[in-house]
């Protein structure tokens, strides 16, 4: 049995969720206050998972950092390996908003996007 | 070999260089800084003093006076902004109308000029804000504001231009006194390298240090004191809450605190006085900067102070006799002291390096200088230009025409400027000092990196290499995921 | 000098979307002036995700949500100029501007449009004691030089103020590879969204101090440590609390301040509460077509809300310049009380406003199971249950322009009351 503390993120109530999972995957929530509050905590304490967003170096552009995100949430746990695999990564101008930066992050299945419009620079 | 070395680039060291710069000769300033104006001379009051406070005979009082006498001239000559403002002494209490009058009488005897008592009435014409308590004032129109920076920056660049050789980030760490000669030697900052450089005179201008110099060729020990003085800053938005400088009249409630309009167009309020050990100790405190907002509540009514956006300390190099030092050492024939240089030695500038000058050349017996160039072109600003005038200066100089301080409106062109300049900019600050970018409200917050980015392309630098002030002072300390 | 009917000061989410509204209303002849060398304003080094959840049901990061208006401005072809700061605005719409190619110009406007923004509150305008060395900065001169720069301003931090930029650049900051040593908060709650808090602090295991503050910074040249105490109710620091952490970097996140400045010089009436313009129902400012919107009016905390408030503005300008007849105004206020800290507008013409009209407004401190009432005069006409209120949240309540035309109405109550 594991007790797990969450606030929820659901208004500015942020209400202190209790969350006992037991031996058989179930899951006994309270301390919520609205059913915002139950669907965060039961998706938080079974897979939580995050948009990450960082940016990247630019090769030849008109400016020296890309933003780059997820294409879509991966695991909370592969935060800083997501993070990690874009440590050497030093792309060239120029790219269009959606490129993918790098395919299937740290074995997510997601890639990585840009976010802007880096432009050829002569 | 150098006639003379001059040791410190404050103002005091800079208005000499200035002077003896008038002669023939091999000159050299010294500076442990990487810029000049880096200790007492970056924060005071930045006020040339009518020169009624000093005690009568006093050579405070006459520098003072004559360096407000000659101040008119050298900003003309020397492009400076500065601001003949008038300074009131506020008088609170009936019972201390008798010091007030002894002030008067003492600026008479020192020569100080237009000094008049204006009563409550005229008082609250010329300062509405004054407080209910005032009931008289000493009135002096002599009194006047300017740019600290401004003042040393053009005292250095004219000296600069004029053959006087500057080395920065070199310490004095001992002198030799030889036959007839000095052997000055200094270590590097940057990598602890020592060297010597030798000299017919040594001029010790080096403010809160001026002691540890003085003391390495003379018996006659000295003690500098560092006197802390706390400021705390207004927005230029409330910058015409008072017109004049004005001052508390001492009294049994102790010394006050200043309040006066600045030629950048705020409010400087301080400062405080603590004497303390650290003669790098320009760290505000809490008791230092409530002291100054409370205080300055004594001669005035409802001081706009939420509108702070800044708060320094400076250090006073103070001497227990309370009198500047400047002479040649009677024991050490060709080592001028120029010590113990504390208000009003910003206003007493001009003529410190007038009579240092005259010290010098009484032992040297230099030549006039023929093609001495005079003046000085300071940095243009482009927002006080007129229109037609800033837009032919744009066309030939497209730099002019981009904005890169937001807050005091200060353009790619003048920054550019204050870099390339003889002794330009190296650092931030360095660009702050000379073109007040950074210095307004937003504190920098938006014109940092843009900033940054001028001076690294500028001087063929990385922006990790960029500084604040000194080469301790890095702005950033890497890449972004250097460390993952 | 150059007429132009709509000059639009700004070119960031409100200068876009106001821009926007007054073309698609009708307007053609319009300008865009932006000091930096692109449009997007702040958005595009906002790299976080959290954007536009409201306007485009997605969730987007800052320089996407920037890139949409970018486009739609594109796609109407309406005119811009980049790096040209706005110098002054006269009371007669003449605005002087300067820039590398044209040097200084002046425009002559029929409406202007304010959407300069805000500026963080600095550290000099916290009276924190100490040195003033290198590695204090406000979290968004940090973001830039993060995110735009690719710079890391510092390898181990603490920040002060727990509004949502602060929150965001602890994250930022620990992801590109600093430690966040801790975050203070001068306030019992934090200013920030719930969300940024559980995302961005407690995913790392930041500790958030509230009723903190940082009460001294040590280190001559480059920072070295911060002193933290905690502060009693009237937020004095509490001598006995202190405690220090090493650090090289300070950030700070201590307050948004509306960028009026041009608006003052030309005579614009300013609200002591919000910082910003008093603007009418029209978002129009106490001078005749100058309108205001995004934060250089009230400081928002989504950006959503930006593009709606300034679409708003884009139209009524268009509005004021195709209407020529001078009609003598009859303003009912808006009186904020109660809990509710300002409005925005602060009064409304009921036959010049909208057939629905937004209000928008901020509560002065945290309340929970409240209700939100107006009262048009002494008589109550709405009322909703609130579970919580918070300062950090934008809260709008609407009204409805048949309720209060031809009614004598003189003004309009908005306040916090017990359920």
């Amino acid at each position: 049995m594991e007790k797990k503390e969450l606030t929820c993120i659901g208004c500015p109530m942020g209400c202190q969720i209790n969350v006992i999972i037991s031996n058989n995957n179930t899951l006994e929530i309270d301390g919520y206050t609205c059913e915002k509050g139950e669907i965060y905590a039961r998706k938080e304490v079974t897979n939580p998972t995050r948009i990450v967003t960082s940016s990247v170096y630019v090769n030849g552009g008109d400016k020296i950092t890309l933003s780059v995100k997820t294409a879509n949430d991966i695991p909370k746990s592969k935060i800083i390996d997501v993070i990690k695999e874009l440590k050497n990564i030093k792309v060239n101008a120029p790219i269009k908003v959606g490129t993918v930066i790098l395919n299937n992050v740290a074995n997510t299945g997601v890639n990585v996007v840009a976010t802007r419009e880096i432009k050829k620079c002569s | 070999m150098y006639d003379i070395i001059i040791i410190g680039g404050g103002v005091s060291g800079c208005a000499i260089a200035r002077e003896i710069s008038k002669y023939e000769g091999k000159f050299l300033l010294i500076e442990k800084e990487s810029d000049v104006c880096c200790g007492t001379s970056k924060a005071n009051s930045a006020i040339i003093h009518a020169g009624f406070d000093a005690a009568e005979g006093t050579l405070m009082a006459k520098l003072n006076v004559r360096g407000n006498e000659l101040i008119k001239q050298l900003v003309s000559d020397l492009d400076i902004h500065y601001i003949e403002n008038g300074a009131l002494v506020v008088c609170v209490s009936e019972e201390d109308r008798p010091s007030l009058k002894n002030l008067y009488d003492r600026g008479i005897k020192n020569g100080v000029k237009g000094l008049r008592i204006v009563e409550r009435d005229e008082l609250v014409k010329m300062e509405p804000n004054i407080s209910d308590n005032a009931i008289c004032a000493l009135y002096a129109p002599s009194s006047g504001i300017i740019c600290p920076f401004s003042l040393t920056y053009a005292f250095a660049e004219n000296a600069c231009e004029n053959g006087v050789e500057f080395i920065f980030n070199e310490e004095v760490i001992n002198i030799n006194k030889e036959e007839d000669k000095f052997v000055v030697i200094v270590k590097a900052i940057n990598d602890n390298i020592e060297k010597k450089y030798e000299s017919k005179v040594v001029v010790n201008a080096a403010g809160l240090f001026a002691d540890e110099i003085h003391n390495m060729v003379s018996s006659k020990k000295m003690k500098i004191t560092p006197r802390k003085g706390e400021y705390v800053l207004l927005d230029r938005e409330v910058g015409d809450y008072v017109h004049k400088t004005i001052f508390a009249l001492p009294s049994k409630m102790g010394k006050g605190v200043l309040v006066s309009p600045t030629v950048h167009g705020n409010i400087i309020v301080g400062p405080t006085a603590t004497d303390i050990n650290d003669k790098d100790g320009k760290n505000t405190t809490i008791e230092g900067l409530e002291e100054v907002m409370t205080k300055c509540m004594v001669t005035l009514k409802n001081v706009p102070i939420k509108k702070v956006i800044t708060s320094f300390a400076g250090l006073r190099a103070h001497e227990s006799n309370h009198e500047f030092i400047i002479e040649e050492s009677s024991e050490v024939k060709g080592f001028v002291d120029c010590a113990a240089i504390e208000s009003p030695g910003l206003s007493s500038s001009p003529a410190i390096g007038e009579m240092v000058a005259n010290i010098c050349n009484n032992i040297l017996n230099m030549n006039k200088k023929k093609n001495f160039v005079n003046k000085r072109k300071g940095i243009v600003q482009i927002n006080k230009l007129p229109l037609d005038v800033a837009n032919k200066l744009i066309k030939e100089n497209p730099l002019y025409g981009n904005i890169v301080c937001r807050c005091q409106k200060i353009t790619e062109g003048e920054i550019v400027d204050s870099i390339h300049r003889p002794l330009g900019a190296t650092t931030l600050d360095g660009i702050k000092r000379r073109t007040t970018a950074g210095m307004g409200r937003c504190q920098a917050g938006f014109c940092t990196p843009y900033t940054m980015e001028i001076l690294s392309r500028e001087l063929n630098k990385s922006k990790k290499e960029i500084t604040k002030d000194n080469k301790s002072s890095p702005i950033c300390c890497g890449n972004i995921k250097e460390n993952l | 000098m150059k007429n132009v009917d709509i000059v639009i000061i700004g070119g960031g989410p409100a200068g876009l979307s106001a821009a926007i509204g007054a073309y698609d209303k009708g307007a053609r002849d319009i300008l865009i002036l932006e000091r930096d060398k692109e449009l997007g304003g702040i958005l595009n080094q906002c790299i976080h995700n959290g954007f536009g959840l409201h306007t485009f049901k997605e969730e987007l990061t800052g320089p996407e949500y920037a890139k949409k208006y970018i486009d739609l401005i594109d796609e109407r072809k309406i005119q811009y100029k980049l790096h040209t700061t706005v110098l002054d605005i006269s009371k007669e719409k003449i605005i002087t501007t300067i820039n590398k190619e044209s040097g200084l110009q002046q425009y002559k406007a029929k409406a202007i449009i304010l959407a300069m923004g805000c500026r963080e509150r600095p550290r000099g305008a916290l009276n924190i004691a100490g040195y003033r060395p290198a590695g204090i900065y406000s979290a968004g001169t940090a973001q830039k030089l993060v995110n735009i720069e690719g710079l890391m301003p510092g390898k181990e931090v603490v920040i002060l103020g727990s509004g949502d930029i602060g929150l965001i650049m602890a994250r930022r900051m620990t992801l590109e590879g600093a430690k966040v040593k801790v975050v203070a908060e001068i306030m019992p709650y934090s200013g920030g969204l719930k969300r940024n808090i559980v995302q961005c602090l407690d995913d790392f295991n930041i500790p958030l101090k509230l009723s903190h503050t940082v009460v001294e910074i040590k280190g001559k040249d480059r920072v070295e440590s911060v002193v933290i105490a905690e502060v009693d109710d009237k937020m004095k620091p509490i001598k006995g609390t202190e405690e220090e952490y090493t650090c090289d970097t300070l950030l700070l996140s201590v307050g948004l301040i509306p960028e009026n400045e041009l608006s003052k010089e030309m005579g614009v009436e300013l609200s002591k509460v919000t910082s910003g313009p008093i603007v009418n129902e029209s978002l129009e400012t106490s001078e005749k077509g100058v309108f205001a919107c995004g934060n250089v009016l009230h400081v928002h905390d989504l950006v959503d809300f930006v593009s709606e408030e300034a679409k708003v503005a884009g139209e009524k300008a268009y509005d004021y310049i195709t209407n020529t007849s001078e009609e003598e105004k009859n303003y009912i206020n808006i009186i904020a009380k109660d809990g509710v800290r300002y409005t925005i507008p602060q009064k409304i013409d009921a036959k010049k406003m909208s057939d629905i009209q937004v209000v928008r407004f901020r509560v002065d401190n945290i309340y929970k199971n409240k209700k939100i009432t107006i009262y048009y005069d002494d008589k109550k006409v709405f009322e909703n249950n609130k579970k919580i209120l918070a300062p950090g949240e934008m809260e709008q309540v609407f009204l409805k322009k048949k309720d209060l035309i031809n009614q004598d109405i003189k003004n309009i109550v908005i306040k916090i009351e017990e359920k």
